[in-house]
């Protein structure tokens, strides 16, 4: 086993061409991924087979457009049905706003020590740190999420998030962190983690989750989960603060069934998950348990920008299943912190650009060989694809204009080679004048093309182009015919 | 102009102008048309798939089943209610059984530990379930809060086999849940259960490491 995992490192998007050599160098990043990925790819396959998987998808994608048609209506009616029913809800338009509310609501009750449900809301706005600066314990009770915190890591997959762990790995770091035996049996890891968080949910004043779905019909926030720790954070201490980014309404309950069971498919290739938790109030007079607050935190950070553009929109379908990233050649081969970013894949490289700004993150929309396995699975049929090119058009200042950075990348020579090859494609007697030439001076070719040739010899244009070479053919066609 | 203000104002801005909704088609969520043998058995085959034990008994019957089961997991405190009539049946038939019956109707903030730490078991009655998942669905309440299905280390859930539905859609659509939503509604399929930890299952990781449904039929099946 290589120690070098133990190593908190910090990922930035804008090191991810030196990250994903790396984690390319790295043989045991690459098994783990690979393994796992392997895995979910193979049960996905499998649990979808006896279902009309087409209709299922059209279904997910016209129901999340159809929230999206509606969006500002469908938050003032979920806000409405929500306070109806007792549920407090708080808006903000970044993650410093959200984190702030939440930090106030948590030093309102006095709070020391928050339990969290897994949300890649919160960790796009880093919220246990911004926690932990009050002087509030933010712990994570999803055991991946808490295998990666106590590594001091941040999740590498957005539904398996301890995924780039192996067995002997974790079994490493909760013997180091927490005193337990060193072993490879996960009952008994599992086991040690239950009962130490087991304390930690009694004691926890706040508990935070996410949110899956949020109806708007009816005011109830949907969780999906198999361990029961998102039961437990929601039920267990006396307040309750989902949080949420503003996409994830959904008009009717009846939207709900399609979604979740496209969910839990796309994910983890399961049925159904072992938890469907519908929250619609807090604790009722004469019931027994549950939150006596609960509170609802809806995040924009840069969603409403997206909700702008025809074809960006898309980008706000996501039901956030990870399918596209099990599916991906690149995040399979590089895992999931080389992209530098809270949501890796697929997903991340079409969403983290509006979030972080081309800027920052202008390699990661061309990290990608455009093969389209992340459009084919995506469960509400985003044309992924489509969008990295329109991002990577944004990023040379050959799109609308509307994406934070755009324009970042372009740059007057690569234009201009551009423009050139353009004008001599589209005027065949220079074309072929060009060819010709170029055939002459063939040994003049550089053998070193900067990053072109790292891997790959250096073209060389032909003696005679292939322009030539069909003409030379066809002339003799026919004087064949002739004869 | 306040945070809620900006955001609806953007989005009803749009640049791009409004959208159009389109109208959705849900046939492939419904209309399962299975009968109820089938529904049966396909609820039976995917919760035991994810772990679920499943226990065939009678209206007549299933309490004599239920003091076997605890008996053989040994189970001696169990949390249970008072008003359902499957709580009250049980409380009944396990009197001078050598069982303790923990009441349920106390705030959570005076039992905490006790609930977390003394408890075997926790026994619930259920809405219904669904076939084509193999869940069961709860609505919890004063007399069976949320936490009994989910802390003590076994959970007992009593159904009746013509409560299982198809799927999921036609439980939400035939109870109308959209008229009225409980404080909080439950989809339970199987034991608490990860794989967090390089793929492999381990069951019991929060809630429940075992989860026993007692199937109630009208006669004893043939
Ligand atoms: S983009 Fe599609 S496949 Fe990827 S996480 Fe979102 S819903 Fe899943």
């Amino acid at each position: 086993m290589s120690v070098q995992h133990f190593i908190p490192q910090t990922y930035t998007p804008q090191a991810f061409h030196r990250q994903a050599h790396e984690a390319l160098d790295d043989p045991q990043i690459r098994a783990n991924f690979r393994r796992a990925m392997d895995g979910l790819i193979t049960k996905r396959r499998d649990v979808f087979s006896d279902w009309d998987l087409e209709a299922l998808r059209e279904l997910g994608a016209n129901i999340r457009l159809r929230a999206l048609a509606k969006l500002p209506d469908l938050l003032e009616q979920l806000e409405a049905n929500c306070q109806a029913n007792g549920i407090r809800v708080h808006w903000a338009e970044n993650g410093e706003a959200a984190c702030r509310i939440i930090r106030e609501l948590c030093e309102a009750r006095g709070a020391k020590s928050v339990i969290k449900g897994k949300s890649m809301v919160s960790e796009e706005m880093h919220l246990n740190a911004h926690l932990e600066e009050a002087g509030i314990e933010a712990l994570e009770s999803d055991l991946g999420e808490y295998l990666v915190q106590l590594n001091e890591q941040t999740p590498s997959h957005i539904i398996m998030p301890a995924i780039h762990l192996n067995t002997d790995e974790i079994s490493e770091i909760l013997h180091d962190k927490t005193g337990t035996e060193r072993t490879r049996d996960v009952d008994y890891m599992t086991a040690a983690a239950r009962a130490q968080l087991r304390e930690r949910f009694m004691a926890a004043d706040v508990g935070i989750s996410g949110v899956n779905f949020a109806v708007a019909e009816t005011g109830t926030l949907c969780l999906v989960e198999n361990e029961g720790n998102g039961r437990m954070t929601t039920t267990v201490p006396p307040v309750h603060i989902a949080v949420t980014g503003i996409e994830k309404v959904v008009e009717h309950l009846r939207d709900v069934p399609p979604l979740y069971a496209l969910l839990t498919r796309s994910a983890t290739g399961q049925h159904v998950t072992t938890y469907f938790n519908m929250i619609s109030s807090p604790r009722k007079p004469g019931e027994h348990d549950g939150p006596e607050e609960v509170h609802l935190v809806l995040v924009d950070n840069g969603r409403s920008g997206i909700y702008q553009d025809n074809e960006l929109l898309d980008t706000l379908r996501c039901i956030r299943c990870g399918a596209c990233m099990n599916h991906c050649p690149v995040y399979t081969r590089v895992g999931g912190h080389t992209y530098g970013t809270t949501y890796p894949g697929p997903i991340g490289k079409i969403l983290m650009p509006h979030m972080l700004g081309l800027e920052a993150t202008k390699d990661l929309p061309t990290a990608s060989s455009l093969c389209g396995a992340c459009g084919e699975v995506c469960p509400v049929k985003i044309p992924i694809p489509d969008l990295l090119v329109r991002l990577r058009k944004e990023s040379v200042g050959e799109g609308r204009g509307n994406v934070p950075g755009a324009g970042v990348k372009r740059s007057r020579k690569e234009l201009l080679a551009w423009k050139g090859w353009q004008w001599l494609a589209t005027h065949p007697a220079a074309w072929r004048g060009s060819t010709v030439i170029a055939g002459k001076l063939r040994a003049l070719t550089p053998a070193k093309l900067g990053p072109w040739t790292e891997y790959r010899t250096a073209p060389k244009p032909a003696k005679v182009s292939l322009h030539a070479l069909v003409k030379a053919h066809r002339e003799e066609l026919a004087g064949e015919g002739r004869s | 102009m306040s945070a809620r203000e900006i955001i609806l104002k953007r989005l009803r801005e749009r640049s791009d102008g409004p959208l159009q909704a389109p109208q959705s088609d849900f046939t492939v969520v419904t209309g399962r048309g299975w009968s109820p043998q089938e529904r049966l058995e396909r609820f039976e085959r995917l919760i035991t798939s994810v772990h679920g034990e499943v226990i065939h008994t009678t209206h007549a019957e299933w309490t004599k089943r239920l003091i076997e089961l605890l008996a053989a997991k040994s189970i001696r405190r169990l949390a249970l209610g008072h008003e359902h009539p499957v709580p009250v049946a049980a409380r009944t038939a396990l009197r001078n059984q050598g069982v303790e019956l923990v009441d349920v109707d106390r705030d959570i903030e005076d039992w905490k530990r006790e609930q977390f730490e003394t408890v075997d078991a926790g026994l619930t009655s259920t809405g219904g379930a669904i076939a084509e998942t193999g869940s069961l669905w709860l609505w919890p309440s004063p007399d069976e809060p949320r936490l009994i299905s989910l802390v003590p280390p076994v959970h007992i859930a009593v159904l009746d086999a013509d409560a299982i539905e198809d799927t999921f859609f036609d439980v939400i659509e035939t109870h109308g849940w959209a008229g009225g939503m409980p404080t909080n509604a439950l989809l339970i399929s199987g034991p608490s259960k990860t794989a967090d930890i390089e793929q492999t299952l381990a069951y019991g990781v929060h809630g429940p490491r075992e989860l026993v449904v007692l199937i109630r039929h009208q006669r004893e099946a043939t």
